[in-house]
């Protein structure tokens, strides 16, 4: 049975291409309960090791005028040498019908461990970025989003 | 029609950490909506995007349906020697697209 | 169905307004007019990331459609084996203030025509090529391309006689009530522009960066494609694209905005 909430269904309605009609007919696909997929794919990611707080910088807008459409700019201290760089940098979202963001693989030659894009958040909801260390650590950071949405969308 | 656009510096000096820019047309449907009928809009997303320096990769992401429409990347590298950035992007439906952009390092 | 009112001095329509709302019955129909230094675009309610958006050509999505529409500017096309280049020479140079002064006077239409009209109107006198389809890319890049040029401009509505009839028209449309909601353009943009509708800041509509890079679209659209989201968020029948109505509406809303600068191609969202 798909969320239930009143934002995440006018969403479903809005990316189901109808005027926020009342959703009763529209679904998504049937979700789990998402902070644990998050939690699961993070898993999937970093397996046994721990995840430590820090070094990570996740900037996303805290209040953001449309989902669909989100910046994203992360950013690792890391010195970038050949023996201490950041291999990997991997984004997760709690609410989103997929848990996955994107995986980016940096190395030493990236000189700064630093990246941006857009994403899309499909409602208010929490977001983690995961850093993987060539020496094997773990390192992470989140940030809590607050998705409103458009005004006069496309009913035809 | 709908080539990407590259942005680099025009010229670096060697051992500078210097920002690539990268925008691409395209629609990244994520697989999740519906049409008024209610059938399901095939997933049809850019799954991959690197970029090397003279033939090493420097950079690569694994996209998933929650990129946005047209992805955007800004990533950086250290200027080593001059030569060619090349940058592909492939996804769904054999979707595979590519660009190259010269850079001068003095 | 249009209502005539009189016009009134705008003292006494304010007060009608500000009494009517006292006893919360909306029976004004015509919006009051928003003072020109008190007009402002809706880039300045913008996210600071999308306004970083639209101020950056290198992040701007709206580039990718710009950049084709160069490419397309240079391409001979139609049985005349024209391109855009060929009788217009440099764009950055001959397109100069061009989209800040449409829509224009077209006598072959006798009336009103906006800049994608014209560029379709160009293709078939000029390139014996067929019209573009509304909202397809190869014309939203060439309208994207050539709005470019008159970034930074203010917008000027010509003087022209021929467009009074014409300007009247939209600014009845824009005053009419409709669809199931039944209000009209003016009741949200006119007179509660800056306040909050479900969570959403109200523009004043002043449309200075057509066309734009919508997130909600995800992709570059016109103004009439607004313009008929507009209408379904009222629940009433958009115009089709290319209808006199739409073209009036796009002619007395840049009236309104005279004055005000081009922004082509923004970011909303």
């Amino acid at each position: 049975m798909g969320e239930t909430r009143p934002g995440a269904t006018r969403r479903a309605v809005m990316l189901g291409g109808l005027a926020g009609s009342l959703a009763a007919t529209i679904r998504l696909e049937p979700a789990l309960a998402t902070p644990e997929r998050m939690r699961a794919a993070i898993r999937n990611v970093v397996g046994e090791a721990s995840i430590r707080k820090g070094r990570v910088d996740l900037e996303v807008p805290p209040l953001v005028e449309n989902g669909n459409t989100v910046s994203l700019a992360v950013s690792v201290d890391s010195p970038m040498t050949a023996t201490d760089y950041v291999k990997a940098i991997h984004v997760f979202n709690e609410k989103n019908p997929q848990p996955n963001v994107i995986s980016v693989h940096l190395g030493p030659r990236a000189g700064r461990a630093k990246f941006s894009t857009r994403f899309r958040l499909a409602d208010s909801q929490i977001v983690t970025a995961i850093a993987e260390m060539s020496d094997g650590t773990f390192w992470s950071a989140s940030a809590d989003v607050i998705v409103t949405l458009a005004a006069c969308v496309e009913g035809i | 029609m709908a080539r990407p656009l590259i942005n680099v510096p025009a010229k670096v000096k060697r051992g500078q950490v210097f920002e690539i820019k990268t925008l691409i047309s395209h629609i990244m449907e994520p697989g999740f909506r519906f049409t008024t009928t209610g059938d399901k809009i095939p997933r049809d997303i850019v799954t991959t995007f690197s970029c090397s320096y003279n033939g090493e990769e420097i950079f690569r992401a694994d996209l998933y349906p929650a990129i946005s429409a047209n992805p955007f990347f800004d990533f950086f590298t250290v200027a080593t020697e001059g030569g060619t950035l090349d940058f592909k992007w492939v996804g769904d439906n054999g979707f595979s697209e590519t660009a190259s952009a010269k850079i001068v390092v003095e | 169905m249009s209502r005539r009112t009189p016009r009134v001095p705008p003292i006494i329509s304010r007060v009608t307004t500000i009494v009517c709302l006292l006893f919360a019955i909306a029976s004004s129909v015509h919006g009051t007019d928003i003072p020109l230094d008190q007009r402002r675009s809706g880039y300045l309610d913008l996210g600071h990331d999308s306004k970083a958006m639209q101020d950056d050509d290198t992040i701007n999505p709206a580039a990718l459609w710009v950049q084709d529409g160069e490419a397309l500017w240079n391409q001979k096309t139609g049985a005349a084996s024209r391109a855009c280049a060929d009788c217009h020479q440099d764009a950055t140079i001959s397109m100069k203030g061009v989209a800040a002064r449409y829509p224009a006077f077209s006598v072959a239409r006798n009336g009103p025509i906006n800049l994608e009209q014209r560029i379709n109107l160009c293709r078939s006198e000029h390139q014996q090529a067929p019209p573009l389809a509304s909202e397809s890319r190869e014309l939203l890049a060439l309208s994207a391309y050539v709005g470019r040029q008159s970034r930074g401009m203010q917008i000027a509505p010509p003087d022209d006689s021929r467009l009074v009839p014409f300007v009247e028209a939209g600014r009845k449309l824009f005053n009419r009530r409709i669809g199931q909601i039944d209000m009209s353009c003016a009741q949200c943009h006119d007179d509660n522009w800056g306040k909050k509708l479900a969570g959403s800041l109200i523009p004043q509509a002043q449309p200075t960066g057509y066309p734009i890079y919508r997130l909600e679209w995800q992709s570059l659209g016109s103004l009439q494609r607004r313009l008929r989201n507009c209408m379904s968020g009222l629940r009433a029948e958009a115009y089709e694209y290319g209808a006199p109505e739409n073209v009036n509406l796009e002619l007395f809303l840049m009236w309104r905005a005279r004055g005000l600068r081009v922004e082509t191609p923004a970011v909303r969202p």
